[in-house]
């Protein structure tokens, strides 16, 4: 752990350091705990099945928060000008979450079915589809994905400690210019990592909105985090005197709309299998609608779409930066409940019919967060919270930046 | 209430500024019956003289919710009991396949009352305004910003709400009758 220079300008706030501390220690904990569970109890299926679930709603927070920079590097706006930074150290720690990617290769034969020989030898589909998702190719793309990832982020965050030092407004113009292109790439690399690593839990079965679903999730998700933490450092100095309504106001309108989008994409896959009632794609909603998993559906519906849709109509609320926090934090929680519905109902080897609801389902992605959050704060720290010669920065502090 | 003798009294501005001004001293001073006039949107002049809240947005809300649940109900209706027909074993009351009309029909609810509440919330169509009775009211849709004090308003007086006036340093005062 670097401590930040004291000559730093704009400053984290003293507090970040100890939610630092407390991340990695439960991160730490947890994790640890989840693995000796799993060696004593010899149960490594259930482990790597909530590796995968705690794994993807993180990294959907991150890739979420690269995606959004680049949306407001494109775009503009005063919204993007507070949350930028937070964007960014978000966006500078997928080395570690390449380095997390680690233990699902080895849950690889726990998890998929098609890794499984004596499976895909009695299923002329399957073998087909082995082929392209055989182990070494799921490990190769994964590679790539993350070469893009760690690219994209690595660039945009240069450039920023570029114009951080020098201001010359030809950084901007290559952010802009950059992230048309960039945002391209996001999308599609998350449509295949969406069928290398969850859609191939049931590798009969297909869905084309399948990506965009969870590419609005991840969208929400990080839009909600920024929410979240922009309220957090709002409580302290310097950012106090930064934020103000309209800046929360425009995340909320954002969080409104994400929502919208995931309820309207996620009805369509409903609503378009349920239609067509074909064998092949309606067992995956057989699997969870006429199980006990129908109870999780619904509290999809509430919690992922009424009761926020709801509340983030009122503009008092949208403006109030401590209970749009409230509503953020409840939209990254069922981030998490949605991709348990997605994960946990499939077929595992050895468990035809899913798993149940286990405690390491907690465990182990609560590990994975407090690991997540800790390399988060600390990035987060290591530069001033506010980007210095952003073209925003004086529209929003009300003067040219007080550089050391 | 005895109908006062004019319509209210009126300030002519030159510069957006100098009406948000007058309107917040305006407001300051204790008046509440009065209305800004401009050839834009002013956002500010609206909370200047103190309209804060709309209620367009419960007015939509209530158009949203009717249309939603009449979108639904005529679909039972039509599905289930006036022409029911099994499609492919399907139950007849499928809501799944409902939402689609329930939410087009939420939005044209919605739309429609916002469209027609506005027009209701500020009494239009109205075919006659006494603020049109000043001659040099036309200005207020070409370059001139006006401020009109009621004198319905419990604070107003003739002669103090004159002085009051003449003090934002407007361009003129002018007397509206009805």
């Amino acid at each position: 752990m670097s401590y930040a220079p004291v000559t730093l300008p704009y400053p984290a706030p003293p507090a970040l350091a100890r939610i630092q501390r407390r991340s990695l220690v439960i991160g730490v904990v947890f994790l640890a705990g989840a693995v000796i569970a799993a060696i004593v109890e010899h149960s490594p299926a259930q482990f790597f099945r909530s590796y995968l679930l705690g794994y993807v709603w993180w990294v959907g927070i991150t890739l979420g928060c690269l995606a959004v920079l680049m949306m407001q590097h494109l775009a503009g706006g005063l919204w993007g000008f507070v949350i930028r930074r937070p964007l960014e150290a978000a966006a500078r720690i997928l080395p570690l979450l390449a380095v997390m990617f680690v233990p699902l290769i080895f849950g690889i034969p726990y998890i998929y079915l098609w890794d499984h020989r004596e499976l895909v030898l009695h299923d002329a589909k399957l073998q087909h589809q082995a082929q392209y998702l055989a182990a070494p190719w799921f490990i190769a793309r994964g590679a790539l994905y993350f070469l893009a990832w760690i690219l994209m982020a690595y660039l945009l965050n240069r450039w920023s400690a570029a114009q951080d030092a020098s201001g010359d407004p030809v950084l901007r113009r290559r952010m802009q210019t950059f992230s048309g292109p960039g945002l391209v790439i996001y999308a599609l690399t998350v449509t295949f990592a969406s069928f290398d690593w969850l859609m191939s839990l049931d590798p009969q079965w297909g869905s084309t909105v399948y990506p965009l679903i969870l590419i609005a999730g991840q969208m929400l998700a990080a839009l909600s985090f920024c929410a979240a933490i922009l309220f957090l450092l709002a409580q302290h100095k310097p950012m106090s005197d930064i934020v103000q309504e309209k800046h929360v106001h425009s995340l909320g309108k954002m969080m409104l709309a994400f929502v919208m989008l995931w309820a309207y994409t996620s009805y369509s896959q409903l609503v378009i299998i349920w239609a067509g009632n074909l064998p092949g794609e309606i067992s995956w909603y057989l699997r969870r609608l006429n199980t006990g998993w129908k109870y999780v559906a619904l509290a999809l519906v509430v919690f992922h779409f009424a009761v926020p849709f709801a509340l983030l109509l009122s503009r008092d609320l949208k403006r109030n930066a401590r209970r749009l926090a409230r509503v953020a934090m409840l939209l990254v929680l069922v981030r998490y409940l949605d991709l348990l519905f997605w994960i946990a109902p499939n077929s595992l080897p050895g468990f035809e019919h899913g798993m149940p609801f286990h405690w390491m389902d907690i465990a182990v992605p609560a590990g994975i967060g407090g690991i997540w959050m800790a390399a988060f704060v600390w990035a987060l720290r290591q530069r001033p919270l506010v980007p210095l010669h952003d073209q925003r920065f004086e529209e929003v502090v009300g003067h040219a930046p007080e550089t050391a | 209430m005895k109908r006062p003798p004019i319509f209210g009294l009126m300030a002519e501005f030159e510069s957006p500024t100098e009406l948000l001004l007058a309107s917040r001293k305006a407001y300051a001073e204790g008046y509440r019956r009065l209305d800004a006039y401009s050839p834009f949107p002013i956002e500010e002049v609206g909370e200047a003289i103190g309209h804060h809240h709309s209620r367009v947005p419960l007015v939509v809300l209530v158009g949203g919710l009717l249309g939603g649940i009449g979108g639904y109900l005529m679909q039972y209706w039509i599905s289930a009991l006036n022409y029911p027909i099994n499609v492919g074993g399907r139950p007849l009351n499928s809501w799944p396949a409902f939402i689609v009309v329930t939410f087009e029909m939420t939005i044209l609810g919605g739309a429609l009352f916002a469209v027609f509440g506005m027009l209701a919330l500020n009494r239009l169509p109205m075919p006659y305004h006494p603020v049109f009775n000043v001659e040099r009211f036309a200005f207020a849709s070409k370059d001139r910003f006006f401020l009109c004090i009621q004198a319905n308003d419990p604070r107003f007086d003739r002669a103090q709400t004159e002085k009051f006036l003449q003090s934002l340093n407007p361009k003129q005062v002018s007397e509206v009758p009805h």
